[in-house]
């Protein structure tokens, strides 16, 4: 009916097309399993079940909170509503402070206790990130 | 105060010269003359000289420390060292907008100069579209970021710039990113008025060829210089960390070295023309948004520094103005030329070229999807979340192997037709490559079965490659040399991030850390007066596994203006590895927070990237030479 190059054309499109779609799928997967999201302390409170997924937990450094020994540094994030206990052992960036807004990377292990993989690094003494400006509201 | 004046008036007679080489090379467009009217070379090389005016008085104004022109007292200080005084010049938002005009204006006036044997419509098209952009900096530039703004009652100092960016990488990582950026809006401006001429031809891409080339070797240095002022001045310890700030970056790369690529194809036969334009369109769209996210502050990222929301705005309907104009023009004119229709077969450069493409296109989407994801989510239901690295490395990773595999023999391939020749020694080396690979991950103790594969790849492209040096055949050298120096940085990309070691420990002045064999004493702090920052030097002796001894003094800096601690990491660097350490102090304890790290290759990531970008540049001059 049709000629070999027309056959064989089709077969290509065909190709190509189920490929693309393999490959949006394969993206879209991937995206779903690699997003962290962004909570704050009280968010958490609110939250039903713990689960093992990365998370972001933002807010202040509460003051007179940090404790560090020779290789834990621990910590309470605060949005002034709520706050949480971190644990983090692991190279902190140089605006770390008490009072200074902090987005700390890691896993819950239940509501009040936070063990964190990684703390974020900002360039700008003033910058706040828009996590931490949401998270403690107007404040 | 002069200065900023001068700079001021500058930038708007600069901008009065973009309407009359409107007004005149529209004029010269239909007149009887065959070649371009002096005139308009007069005009074009009058705007490139207010417009450097302008950047030479703001400079100025930095220098002098002018603090009745606001960008200087938002971003300046008496006591910073000169070369961060100039620096700071374009180490901001208006100020870096200013150079991307002055490169705009440079690259158009060297585009005329240099295209003399080009048809006299292309040519004033080519001007035409780029002084649409050029017109819409200027307006962009006067209308919010004026770097010129008289501040009244002047004040007696500035607020200081950004200590982190006082680095000497920083200093040149903006100029030579935008001539790479720049340097795409050149390669649009061009596409369009040749697919209004009809013009792309084999002549068309040869001569815009150049244009690519340059354009990606500046932003492939550019872009590497941003990454090794993150490896050492961030104090993570590595090179790419998948933020949305650097992938910006990547993709008009990606874009443009698939471009890079297809002209090649154009030099010989007349295909893929629209989607060459499509890539120069795509490129240059890429490379705006790439400077705008950065500084509009709709990306959420660790590099985001302090900005203002509203430029967006102005920037979103600028950018979509463009987008929308160059479709436009694209799809009223392009004709696919149907004389030169041959048949492709299978085997051929072509298709190797149109791999290349589609790998490309897979890997922009990629980092586009993860890119702008979080936006997307955010804007839609306000959720807050942020893309990881593992996402991209488990998307892009596994698709380098057959990547390389193809880098390896695409270039073998010959145009319309081919075979594939020497198949013995192929399969030998790819043999090869396969047990070289198996044997170092086994004396390394890591057989991961994707790592073997991924390495072996890596190795197989290493040699085939090394090999085409030495075969006059297949000597094509700036080719060569690029695709040797991508398997060189693969190769210890790979290598690094599988045997790179850290260790991290919050220790007191005189504690020693023990590790595994090795230990780090910290024998004591030295403290230190600068011009305009205090330093706390550590001394560190270090011990490491092999029982080898090193000493690295990381340093902490208090800048005065604006106060801010940041930290120096110490590299020892060799052919083999680097050792890095870095230090952080813990406000109000008495704990340093050290990170040391054993990096092995990590030179080899830079010198594989300067060499690539070398290869592209050799090309440029090689065909000038052949004429």
């Amino acid at each position: 009916m049709y000629g070999k190059k027309v056959k064989l054309r089709f077969l290509f499109l065909a190709l190509i097309l189920v490929s693309v779609i393999l490959l949006v799928i394969l993206i879209l997967q991937s995206l779903k399993k690699n997003v962290v999201y962004f909570q704050s302390p009280s968010e958490i409170k609110l939250l039903v079940d713990i689960n093992e997924k990365k998370i972001r937990v933002g807010g202040m450094v509460k003051k007179q909170s940090i404790n560090i020994n020779s290789n834990v540094v621990s910590f309470i994030i605060t949005d002034f509503k709520n706050e949480i206990n971190v644990s983090y052992s692991g190279a902190v960036p140089n605006l770390f402070a008490e009072g200074k807004g902090v987005v700390a990377e890691g896993f819950l292990k239940d509501k009040n206790y936070f063990l964190a993989t990684k703390i974020l690094a900002k360039h700008d003494e003033n910058y706040m990130p828009p996590e931490v400006k949401k998270a403690i509201g107007d404040k | 105060m002069l200065a900023s004046q001068i700079g001021y008036f500058s930038l708007i007679l600069g901008l009065i010269f973009s309407f009359l080489l409107v007004a005149s090379s529209i004029k010269n467009f239909n007149d009887s003359n065959k070649n371009i009217n002096q005139k308009i070379l007069t005009l074009s090389f009058l705007q490139l000289f207010f417009v450097i005016t302008s950047f030479i008085g703001l400079i100025f104004s930095f220098i002098s420390s002018d603090f009745s022109n606001e960008t200087v007292f938002n971003n300046s200080h008496t006591t910073k060292p000169l070369f961060y005084k100039i620096s700071g010049t374009w180490g901001n938002h208006e100020g870096s907008l200013l150079l991307w005009l002055l490169i705009l204006t440079l690259f158009i006036f060297l585009f005329l100069v240099k295209s003399n044997e080009q048809p006299k419509k292309y040519r004033l098209l080519t001007l035409l579209f780029q002084q649409v952009i050029i017109i819409g900096f200027f307006l962009f530039l006067l209308k919010t970021s004026n770097p010129f703004n008289q501040l009244f009652p002047v004040p007696k100092e500035g607020l200081g710039l950004n200590p982190i960016l006082q680095d000497p990488a920083l200093a040149i990582h903006p100029p030579i990113l935008y001539l790479g950026y720049v340097g795409s809006s050149i390669v649009f401006s061009a596409s369009l008025s040749a697919v209004t001429q009809n013009y792309i031809s084999k002549e068309w891409a040869l001569h815009i060829k150049k244009w690519i080339l340059i354009s990606w070797f500046f932003l492939s240095i550019g872009i590497m210089l941003g990454s090794i002022w993150a490896y050492y001045e961030l104090g993570w310890g590595g090179f790419w960390f998948w933020d949305p700030v650097e992938n910006v970056s990547l993709m008009p790369w990606l874009t443009l070295t698939a471009l890079l690529h297809c002209v090649l194809v154009l030099e010989k036969r007349i295909t893929l023309t629209s989607w060459i334009v499509v890539l120069s369109i795509a490129t240059f769209i890429l490379s705006m948004c790439g400077t705008f996210l950065v500084r509009s502050g709709i990306l959420n990222s660790v590099h985001t520094f302090a900005n203002d929301p509203e430029r967006g705005i102005f920037i979103l309907i600028f950018l979509f103005i463009l987008i929308l104009l160059s479709l436009l023009i694209f799809f009223i004119f392009h004709k696919e030329k149907s004389e030169n229709i041959k048949k492709i077969f299978w085997l051929s450069k072509e298709t190797s070229i149109l791999i290349n493409n589609w790998f490309m296109m897979y890997f922009l989407s990629v980092v586009l999807i993860g890119t702008t994801y979080p936006i997307f989510l955010d804007v839609i239901s306000g959720l807050k979340i942020s893309v990881g690295p593992p996402f991209y490395q488990k998307l892009i990773v596994p698709f380098l192997i057959p990547f390389l595999l193809f880098m390896a023999i695409g270039p073998r391939l010959n145009w319309i037709k081919s075979k594939l020749e020497n198949k013995l020694s192929l399969i030998i080396f790819f043999i090869l490559s396969i047990f070289l690979a198996f044997f170092i991950l086994k004396k390394l103790n890591l057989d991961l079965l994707i790592n073997t594969v991924l390495i072996s790849s890596a190795f197989y492209l290493f040699f085939i490659t090394l090999r085409d040096f030495f075969i006059k055949k297949f000597n094509n050298f700036s080719q060569t040399t690029a695709h040797f120096s991508f398997s060189i940085l693969i190769l210890s990309i790979l290598f690094n991030s599988i045997l790179s070691s850290e260790i991290i420990a919050n220790i007191k002045v005189g504690e020693k850390f023990q590790f595994n064999k090795g230990n780090i004493l910290f024998e004591k702090i030295v403290k230190n007066e600068s011009s305009n920052y205090q330093s706390v030097i550590g001394h560190f002796k270090i011990k490491n596994d092999d029982g080898k001894i090193i000493y690295l003094k990381p340093e902490l800096r208090i800048y005065n203006q604006p106060i801010t601690i940041t930290s120096e990491a110490d590299i020892k660097t060799t052919f083999l590895s680097d050792t890095f350490l870095v230090m952080n102090l813990v406000k109000g304890q008495e704990y340093f927070n050290i990170r040391y790290q054993v990096k092995p290759f990590m030179i080899w990531i830079w010198i594989s990237v300067s060499l690539m970008s070398l290869g592209g540049l050799i090309s440029v001059f090689k065909k000038k030479h052949e004429k």
